[in-house]
């Protein structure tokens, strides 16, 4: 295998080493880099941007541009989730859990060098790993059946465990919420419409990720450093620089290449997609540790372990895009789209034929990261300093951003309505002290579950009509079993973990109205989806949301019962508005109210119109600047937004006004 | 049938006529014209419409920009509407491409189209098709018909039976073998993964996909190609696909078995959707109110893209050996693909609620 392998190593070398190649590949690299810090733009929106270039291009050079590109955004999005608390991508979720409590502290550039550094590490490990893994992958591949994928589906939701919180059963019910949420829209076997309907055609398909994450984690964690009216290191200065966290790393440096391995499986495995990876990671490096009582609160091994395992899953994920072409993400399918367009076809074929071509994407993975996290690495230090500026100014910057990428998926004012009521139900989460990570995962993984628990069950009922040992040896596979143990063990090692990890510090409780208002609301909830899925004519459609909104039930039904017979000082109570969050000089639903606004008038004005509008009354009356700055702000926000859109060839969403009247581009 | 297509053929001829002289009032230049397709970057229709683009603006008068604007959404119904809604823009700066799974909500009836193709002018229409193959200890069983074949249990990945998957399930249905559809694959590829590992025993692959991912399979040994779709020739009969000439088409296989008929409902539904979803898979339209200065323009620089000696090689390798039609035979032919008796509609829609328990309301 070396032997096929290294003569081709060097002459895909010698390809992508050429001046002009070098320069597609780091125009690549910027253009990520630059993707990747706006939170919620990710692969999809980069590649996208570069694809209507890709048509008769030189197939080394474009390839290098993709490849650069979608090697650093897990790269770079690390910024937004550890200076501002948001996941810059859905593959970096868990990265906010600790790499934000540092930031807090002040220790932002130490948390953002250990983080490029494990970027920079996966990402070579991945390139290295596709080098010889394309060769003799397929089998392996293949050995993944459906069985075993939901059993990697369920170890993925086993995390929960280490995140459920205080309240083990809230974290179940966030959990079961977070699942639910995700049954919302056409079922995917039968298509029956689960708590929607074709007069609201919005809901048919579903809540998107990027919506749920954003709504999860942007909007609660902009609202309250908003109401705290200051900058996001507490202190407002900087500790320790980067060479810090370069030293994290390399104390770590195990847990780093664990992790990568973690990251490079994921991404082998066609149809997991790449948002459990971080998560996965994060578990591991939970349960393996000894001291745990810095998990959530700021421990650099939170930062490096998911950070190492996502880049490391781009070198994975090309392996099943490459010798199979099949997609295993969002982007991996529109960078199949760009192969298209480069002439190149995906498959055997290419890999046997094509090698110094497909090599080239080696090389072009390896440099991207070197060159991507060294950038980002000697950049740390002056970016760390967003966190020392007043929040109130970065505040609606970020919202803008957000709602542009949140409309990136439809295209429609609705999505920002998604947005903001997501983004409310996660302030309510958050105050709530219900695991949002745990809502999240299970958001994340509803519709592969259901969708591996359906077909591995109709095939293994095919096998059992054949024979019952033919059903057994389908499902009870060495990898199955393995799998399973894992699952118990991560369960088991994961609740005793889960006593150290904690979002929240404190557990102020007050009086038992809200609390008890929050949950009732979500019970009802859940019976409204109950009953929904009971109605449902196909069995296929309605067993998934059947079972998880039962079981979901029983847990928000014994939370009401505890909180029946608890005091009102029981940690069921737990009201974070009763604690720090309601001494923060600006109150909660007046700061939620700007965004709302915002939203209103988008449906009346559409975006634009309704972003002026919202930019400079914000600066007047929450920043309480003159009117030469709230104008000038509002002229560099109005102008970023719109150069945006326009190289990413986007309208913004119209509201009632262009139903009236015809506007031209941007205001259409 | 033979009426609707010497009407076209004829129209063909006359527009090939005019559209040389008229082509020439019309100028874009400087112009940005977007192409607008109901689907997301991924998948065959963006693969499709990129190839368009460039080709088609380099073509027509002032060489314009074009664009590709994506606007997926509800299985390709929502682009779909708003360009319904987009009727009066006929200027020529918007273009919309469909695929069959625009098509066939269309067909079926579903409550979320509020598109009437009847409204829009169709410029170039393609044209694709797909093979179905086994596994080598089935296929070698294979003679022409399905007859010792029936005996067998299969499972097939699918992506939905109302989506693209349609043709194959109600081919399978007519041949008269025990399917069992394994619904909520994400694409034809994954369906193509379940096979290879064995989960799956039957699979068909459009002709592109065939080419790169099941051809090594087949030299290897690992799959046996049983028959193809077919192709439809100029009077609208299934004959073997172009790109699969060694194939026998479905039609063969179906004359062959015991029970498959080829006249009657249950055959006239699905030669309506085979045609939807493959023999005029995709499309590109002119909105309503495109004035004919307008529309020649457009059938005149697609008559030049098509015909362009390069043309020929380059869609080998993009899109297959299939004819793509332009101007008035485009016109035919989705007229073709977007009508469906009501008999042969509610044959369809009986048979999706009593095997799949799918209905359409």
């Amino acid at each position: 295998m070396f032997a096929q392998a290294l003569p081709e190593l060097g002459q895909a070398f010698s390809l992508i080493f050429q001046p002009a190649q070098i320069m597609y590949l780091l125009g690549g690299v910027l253009l990520g880099l630059s993707i990747g810090v706006l939170p919620g733009l990710g692969g999809i929106a980069g590649l996208a941007l570069v694809l209507p270039f890709m048509y008769g291009m030189d197939p080394v050079a474009g390839l290098a541009l993709m490849v650069g590109l979608v090697a650093v955004i897990p790269t770079s999005d690390t910024f937004s989730s550890v200076l501002l608390g948001i996941p810059g991508s859905s593959a970096s979720q868990a990265t906010v859990l600790d790499g934000f409590p540092l930031s807090k502290q002040g220790h932002a550039a130490r948390a953002l060098s250990a983080a490029f550094t494990s970027s920079l590490f996966g990402g070579i490990f991945g390139a290295l790993i596709l080098t010889f893994f394309i060769l003799l992958a397929r089998p392996l591949i293949l050995a993944f059946g459906l069985p075993e994928m939901l059993m990697i589906t369920i170890l993925g939701l086993s995390v929960i465990a280490i995140l459920a919180g205080r309240v083990p059963l809230k974290g179940v019910v966030a959990a079961g919420l977070g699942l639910m949420v995700g049954t919302i829209g056409a079922a995917p076997a039968g298509g029956s419409l689960r708590m929607s309907t074709y007069d609201l055609p919005y809901l048919v398909d579903g809540f998107q990720l990027v919506i749920v994450g954003l709504g999860i984690y942007a909007i609660p964690e902009i609202t309250s450093l908003l109401r705290q009216d200051r900058p996001i290191a507490e202190k407002g200065s900087l500790g320790d620089g980067w060479s810090q966290g370069v030293k994290d790393w390399w104390h770590h440096k195990w847990l780093s290449l664990r992790c990568a391995v973690i990251g490079v499986i994921v991404g082998v495995i066609p149809g997991l997609g790449g948002s459990v990876v971080d998560w996965l990671a994060y578990g591991s490096a939970v349960q393996t540790a000894k001291d745990r009582s810095m998990f959530g609160k700021g421990d650099i091994r939170g930062v490096i372990a998911p950070e190492s395992s996502n880049n490391a899953k781009e070198g994975g994920g090309l392996v099943p895009t490459l010798i199979f072409g099949i997609p295993g993400s969002g982007s991996m399918a529109i960078f199949l789209g760009g192969l298209a367009l480069l002439n190149m076809t995906p498959g055997p074929q290419m890999v046997r034929n094509n090698l110094d071509i497909t090599y080239t994407i080696v090389w072009s993975l390896a440099l991207a990261n070197i060159f991507g996290a060294g950038l980002c690495i000697l950049l740390s230090n002056q970016i760390a300093r967003l966190t020392t500026i007043r929040f109130t100014i970065l505040a609606p910057f970020l919202f803008m951003i957000i709602a542009f990428a949140a409309f990136q998926s439809r295209q429609s004012a609705l999505d920002l309505a998604a947005l903001v009521g997501i983004g409310i139900f996660g302030i309510l989460l958050r105050r709530f002290d219900y695991s949002r990570p745990a809502f999240l995962i299970g958001f994340v993984l509803s519709n592969q579950t259901e969708v591996f628990v359906n077909q591995a069950f109709q095939i293994a009922g095919a096998r059992f009509r054949r024979s019952a040992e033919a059903g057994w040896d389908y499902l009870l596979s060495p990898i199955t079993i393995g799998l399973i143990i894992l699952t118990v063990v991560s369960v088991v090692v994961g609740i005793r973990a889960s006593k150290n990890i904690r979002e929240n510090m404190e557990s102020p409780t007050a009086t038992k109205t809200a609390p008890a208002i929050f949950l009732g609301a979500v019970t009802l909830y859940l019976l409204v989806s109950v009953i929904d899925a009971w109605g449902l004519g196909r069995l296929q459609d309605k067993v998934f949301p059947l079972t998880i909104g039962i079981v979901t039930l029983i847990g928000a039904g014994a939370l009401l019962l505890r909180m029946a017979m608890k005091p009102a000082d029981d940690d069921v109570f737990i009201d974070l508005e009763k604690g720090g969050d309601g001494d923060a000089p600006k109150g909660l639903w007046s700061t939620i109210s700007w965004f709302v606004m915002l939203v209103v008038l988008t449906f009346l004005t559409g975006y634009i119109i309704a972003l002026v509008a919202f930019l400079i009354a914000f600066f007047r009356r929450r920043g309480g600047f003159g009117w030469k700055t709230t104008l000038l702000s509002t002229a560099i926000g109005l102008a970023f937004i719109l150069g945006l859109a326009a190289i990413l060839g986007r309208d913004f969403p119209p509201g009632y006004l262009q139903g009236l009247v015809d506007l031209p581009w941007p205001l259409t | 049938m033979k009426l609707k297509s010497v009407v076209s053929t004829t129209a063909a001829l006359l527009s090939a006529a005019f559209v040389g002289t008229a082509a020439q009032a019309q100028s874009y230049e400087g112009q940005t014209i977007e192409y607008v397709i109901p689907f997301s970057e991924s998948g065959g229709s963006a693969k499709w419409a990129n190839f368009y683009a460039p080709k088609l603006a380099e073509a027509l008068p002032g060489a314009p920009t074009m664009v590709v604007r994506y606007r997926p959404g509800a299985g390709s119904t929502e682009g779909a509407n708003w360009f319904q809604s987009q009727q009066d823009s006929g200027d020529g700066l918007l273009i919309f491409g469909d695929s069959g799974s625009t098509k066939f909500p269309y067909l079926l009836g579903d409550p979320r189209v509020r598109y009437e193709y009847k409204d829009w002018q169709p410029v170039v229409a393609s044209a694709t098709g797909g093979v179905v193959y086994l596994p080598p200890e089935l296929g070698e069983k294979f003679d022409g018909d399905m007859d010792v074949l029936k005996d067998e249990f299969y499972l097939y990945g699918s992506q939905g039976a109302t989506t693209l998957d349609l043709v194959p399930l109600l081919a399978f249905k007519m041949l008269g073998l025990q399917v069992d559809p394994v619904f909520g694959v994400k694409g034809r590829g994954d369906g193509r993964l379940m096979f290879e590992r064995g989960e799956a025993n039957i699979d068909y692959q459009t002709s592109s996909a065939y080419i790169a991912n099941v051809t090594p399979l087949v030299e290897q040994g690992l799959a046996t190609p049983i028959f193809s779709w077919g192709s439809l020739d100029e009077n609208g009969v299934i004959v073997r696909d172009p790109t699969f000439p060694d194939l026998p088409t479905f039609k063969e296989v179906c004359e062959a078995t015991e029970g498959c008929e080829t006249e009657g409902t249950a055959w006239d539904a699905w030669k309506a959707f085979f045609v939807a979803g493959f023999a005029n898979q995709k499309t590109i339209f002119l909105p309503k109110s495109a004035s004919k200065e307008v529309y020649d323009a457009y059938v005149a620089a697609a008559k030049a893209v098509v015909t362009a000696p390069t043309f020929a090689e380059e869609a080998e390798v993009r899109l297959g050996i299939y004819p793509q039609l332009v101007g008035a035979a485009a016109v035919g032919a989705t007229e073709q693909a977007t009508s469906i008796s009501d008999e042969a509609k509610g044959y369809v829609l009986d048979w999706l609620k009593a095997d799949y328990g799918i209905t359409i309301e």
